[in-house]
């Protein structure tokens, strides 16, 4: 196997982007990527494309032709290839990316997530989402996205030491960072009392406790780590990429406050990287609840199960913290266009491993991991970075 | 396999993108009667029903079992801001039941959101649960009431 590195990223500016539809908004981001990577089109062996729902949310199906045409690639026949793992599908996209480079297949990949979600109503796009959980057994008797996390949140405030003030912290920590980076849909910070006034969703879920409907797109570009320099200066290494799957339904879990997929893609990430939770510079997580944010921290093993909440009350994850997380403003702030979020979180590390990431710049980042999650923990893609 | 008499099928289409008239038809007789399955060889119960046992994978053998419908409360939520169809129930009582004879499943609980509570016993009972449009299908299915 060889060693991959990111050799360009691009982004879109995430938010209810009204005048962008889902092929603007790819474009955009692989243009951003090609141009970060001083790439041509050409050059382009193959792409993975992170797309959860383009058949609900555009009626679009087929979209790794769509966006291969739109990219100016058509004629150049090269493969591209959708992949789907509800909101974890961007994670996937990039392990496959890495996966087909690490090989030999390819050479020069494309890993990129979109997501168009204001075309259709509000009331549309969750019930999309309702669909990565199981719709036969979860939402066909009144399971929402949110009522599904809010049960492990009444599990884990049973039996662990979290109040509901320390659960509100995470997104006031989120939007602290996602006022600070210029793509976030959420540019505000917010204080515990925003969370705690905020409507009520599914208890003790609020608002402010759950991830936006957001547009975006995001796209990186992956090539064999000993050919990197043709391409930029500030490679940045491949160093685990690992995923694991668990039951559909949240109930048929060993542990509703654990997300065992989470612990499995973690253990194996830090094995085939070497490396332990010290070693990680800061950490970006699937925060789609606030609750998840708290499940994700102690499943990859920063603080143990059951910490969590005073861990981020003690301001361990903010920015200047022992492990900071979710530096981009996480799902919660920066928005969570579902297929792009786990491109999103691998565009954000690498701003960090370059030092790029402005006001909300970790110092001497040199290694950082994602945390992407699909459904209620049915698919967990972790991957592990590093400045070399 | 238990049989759904054909008098038994008083649907028409709606013609929507909600559930299709096959696909909840065929699913009456566990989401009326609460009819999962059980592995032969391993003696474990399934509900939801699964046709193959992950413990004993192709050595296992899948029976009906009709379940009691008794339970305990795993963990729950009040749910306020619901999908479409539910929007007329909110705000209900969803929860994860532990049936007695030990398998996990998400139902609805109707009582007070302020009544619920993890570790209170339930008993299933059969219920509307959505309705898919003004003319479309009415879903039935199992729904739990506090048994104690």
């Amino acid at each position: 196997m060889r060693d991959v590195a990111v050799i360009g990223v691009g982004c879109t500016t995430f938010g209810e982007k009204w005048s962008s539809g889902f092929r603007e908004l790819f474009v955009e981001a692989g243009a951003l990527a090609l141009e970060d990577a001083q790439l041509s089109g050409e050059k382009i062996d193959a792409m993975y494309i992170g797309n959860m729902s383009a058949g609900r949310f555009i009626e679009q199906e087929h979209i790794g032709a769509l966006i291969a045409d739109y990219a100016g690639l058509a004629t150049h026949h090269i493969p591209s290839t959708r992949v789907e793992a509800a909101c974890a599908s961007g994670g996937l996209a990039f392990r496959q990316a890495v996966i087909a480079v690490a090989s030999g297949m390819e050479d020069i990949v494309v890993a990129a997530g979109v997501e168009k979600m204001t075309d259709v109503e509000p009331g549309a796009s969750t019930d999309t989402l309702t669909g990565a959980a199981d719709r036969e057994w979860e939402g066909f008797v009144g399971a929402t996205f949110p009522g599904l996390y809010a049960m492990i949140a009444t599990d884990y405030m049973h039996r662990y030491p979290l109040t509901r003030e320390q659960l509100a912290q995470v997104a006031v920590k989120n939007h602290y960072n996602g006022a600070r980076n210029p793509i976030a849909q959420y540019q505000q910070e917010i204080t515990i009392e925003t969370v705690l006034k905020s409507t009520m969703v599914a208890e003790p879920l609020r608002l402010f406790d759950c991830s936006p409907i957001t547009d975006g797109a995001a796209a990186v570009i992956v090539a064999p780590f000993d050919r990197a320099r043709e391409f930029t200066d500030t490679p940045i290494k491949v160093l685990a990429s690992a995923q694991a799957s668990d039951t559909i339904t949240l109930h048929d879990r060993r542990d509703i406050s654990t997300l065992d997929a989470t612990v499995a893609a973690g253990k194996k990430a830090f094995k085939l990287a070497k490396l332990t939770h010290k070693d990680i510079d800061m950490v970006e997580v699937h925060d789609c609840f606030s609750i998840a944010e708290i499940c994700a921290i102690e499943d990859l093993g920063f603080c143990r199960k059951g910490e969590a909440g005073k861990f981020t009350a003690d301001g361990e994850t903010a920015l200047s913290g022992k492990i900071p997380v979710n530096t981009s403003g996480g799902l919660k702030a920066c928005g969570h266009p579902v297929g792009a979020t786990g491109i999103k979180q691998v565009y954000e590390i690498v701003q960090q491993l370059r030092n790029e990431a402005g006001k909300r710049q970790i110092d001497n980042a040199k290694i950082g991991m994602t945390h992407n999650v699909g459904g209620t923990g049915a698919t967990v893609a972790v991957h592990i970075l590093g400045r070399v | 396999m238990w049989e759904v008499p054909e008098q038994q099928l008083p649907f028409t289409f709606s013609g929507g993108s909600d559930m299709s008239v096959a696909r909840f038809w065929r699913k009456i007789p566990q989401r009326y009667n609460m009819i999962g399955t059980k592995c032969e060889t391993c003696q474990r119960h399934f509900f939801p029903p699964r046709t193959f046992c992950p413990d004993c994978r192709r050595s296992g053998r899948i029976i009906d079992y009709k379940f009691a419908g008794f339970g305990t409360i795993v963990t729950y939520t009040v749910i306020h801001t619901a999908n479409e169809q539910f929007e007329a129930f909110t705000p209900y009582v969803l929860a994860i039941v532990k049936l007695d004879e030990g398998p996990r499943m998400t139902a609805q609980i109707v009582c007070s959101p302020d009544d619920a509570k993890i570790g209170m016993r339930v008993k299933s009972v059969f219920r509307r649960i959505a309705t898919d449009g003004e003319s479309g299908i009415i879903h039935y299915g199992t729904k739990f009431v506090p048994s104690e």
